[in-house]
């Protein structure tokens, strides 16, 4: 898949509300194919910096674009799985649908890829069941299938598996997985190490707002250059 | 107690004969009602959708509005929309006074801030729980609101039930505005005090049945409609 929107590029990205610097400056390239995961403690900005390249907030200040430019169809390529699902209150066909509806696809034509996205994503039993009914763990496979359901180029998932259990976790990162392999850009933050080794090409370390590090997964997780980085990926607490 | 008995006799044959002035009655009061919550929705829906989105000068004063006649005695909702429409009133020239438009005006007026409001309110938590979704998938503004209506719908629809039933059963303001003319402007609820007031309890009896019927039928679906909702969460 030739890249439609990459590289990502921040440049120094600040987000303040108030007098409070909650993110930023970040200035930061991501390029197509690779798994990026966005790590750091609560609170540290991970999930501002996601829904800041997403678009679902304005940056105080600095830019972010897409291939070198304020690409206006940059958001068509995109889509995010939310921490805490959110579900429409219709069925779990119709919360598949959802995205293609608003992008005005007949009728049909969403139903069916509707359905493959279902059957892809190994929920396809639950088509007709209200959304809002399901488990935790079968909202959140609906909402990636939901992302999915678009083929976005790419993927931006906030801490998708921090309320799950481990089976379902393990069935979102083979999911996640076998959307990467399509040709999709994963960008995912977590504070899982664990599913950080088992997931990551690419590592963004954020502490307080800041990036701290950022490279492949090996040199950062192996050869930190800040000690921050160091104490997090060993799992000691920083406060 | 005779008088009760005979009453409700009477009621009753009076309902199954299909007596023609009982079903004039029953109709038109079907007619105003149904009419003035159909209109007063396709304002009331926009309306409140535009009140939870957006913020304009005047917003505030709106709502405020909405909130103080939803609480309006209706008979008093009956005399302004009686000044507005008297022969001097600023309206005075449509010469609508002791019409059933007269009626439906004055109905309007008083469900469309029930339904508004609710609009108004639910939308807003609505728009709070799905605002990122909405945002991520690219919908614009219409797809959005029309989104957030379509969740709503439960709601909604139980306050459009009980705006009808809040004007169905309403006599005051009718009585006032349309005067209570037979044939013309005589519904269930002016029907009713009119004939206690002749003594023909027979026929106030058998009119306050079908009034019950109805309020029960609302009720009922209310009822339904908010079970379903709870079956789907």
């Amino acid at each position: 898949m030739k890249s439609k929107i990459l590289p990502l590029q921040l440049q120094d990205l600040q987000y303040r509300v108030g007098d409070l610097d909650l993110l930023g400056p970040i200035n930061l390239t991501l390029e197509a194919k690779s798994k990026t995961l966005v790590i750091g403690p609560n609170g540290a900005g991970k999930s501002l910096m996601l829904k800041l390249c997403h678009g679902l907030l304005k940056p105080t200040s600095g830019r972010i674009s897409w291939m070198g430019g304020d690409s206006l169809a940059a958001d068509r390529h995109q889509s995010f799985v939310f921490q805490h699902p959110i579900m429409l209150r219709r069925t779990a066909l119709e919360n598949v649908a959802y995205p293609l509806k608003i992008r005005g696809l007949p009728s049909d034509e969403r139903k069916a890829r509707a359905i493959e996205v279902l059957e892809l994503t190994g929920i396809a039993h639950l088509a007709d069941r209200p959304a809002l009914k399901l488990s935790g763990g079968e909202k959140q496979k609906l909402s990636l299938a939901r992302s999915w359901v678009t083929r976005p180029e790419v993927l931006f998932l906030d801490e998708p598996t921090a309320n799950l259990d481990p089976r379902s976790t393990y069935d979102m990162e083979k999911l996640i997985d076998q959307i990467h392999q399509t040709g999709t850009k994963i960008i995912m933050t977590t504070h899982d190490m664990a599913q950080v080794r088992r997931i990551a090409d690419e590592l963004c370390f954020i502490h307080q707002g800041k990036l701290i590090e950022h490279g492949p997964v090996e040199t950062v997780l192996e050869m930190p250059k800040n000690p921050m980085t160091a104490a997090f990926v060993k799992g000691e607490l920083l406060i | 107690m005779k008088q009760v008995s005979d009453g409700i006799g009477q009621a009753f044959s009076l309902i199954f004969s299909l007596d023609p002035g009982l079903l004039n009655i029953i109709l038109l009061s079907l007619w105003v009602s149904g009419v003035a919550i159909i209109v007063a929705s396709a304002i009331a829906l926009p309306l409140g959708t535009v009140l939870a989105r957006s913020r304009f000068p005047g917003r505030s004063s709106i709502i405020i509005l909405l909130n103080a006649l939803m609480g309006f005695p209706p008979v008093v909702v009956g005399l302004i929309v009686y000044l507005i429409f008297s022969r001097n009133g600023p309206l005075g020239v449509l010469d609508l006074l002791f019409t059933p438009t007269a009626m439906i005006i004055a109905q309007i007026l008083l469900a469309l801030p029930i339904v508004a409001s609710v609009t108004r309110q639910t939308i807003a938590m609505l728009w709070e729980t799905n605002r990122e979704l909405l945002i991520s998938v690219g919908a614009n503004r219409l797809q959005q609101n029309a989104t957030l209506l379509w969740e709503a719908r439960f709601a909604l629809s139980t306050a459009i039930l009980v705006g009808f039933g809040r004007i169905i059963g309403e006599v005051g303001a009718v009585m006032i505005v349309g005067g209570n003319i037979d044939n013309l402007t005589r519904v269930l609820t002016t029907a009713i005090a009119l004939e206690t007031r002749k003594g023909n309890i027979g026929l106030a009896i058998g009119l306050g049945i079908i009034l019950i019927i109805i309020a029960i039928l609302i009720n009922a679906t209310v009822y339904f409609l908010t079970n379903l909702e709870e079956a789907k969460e």
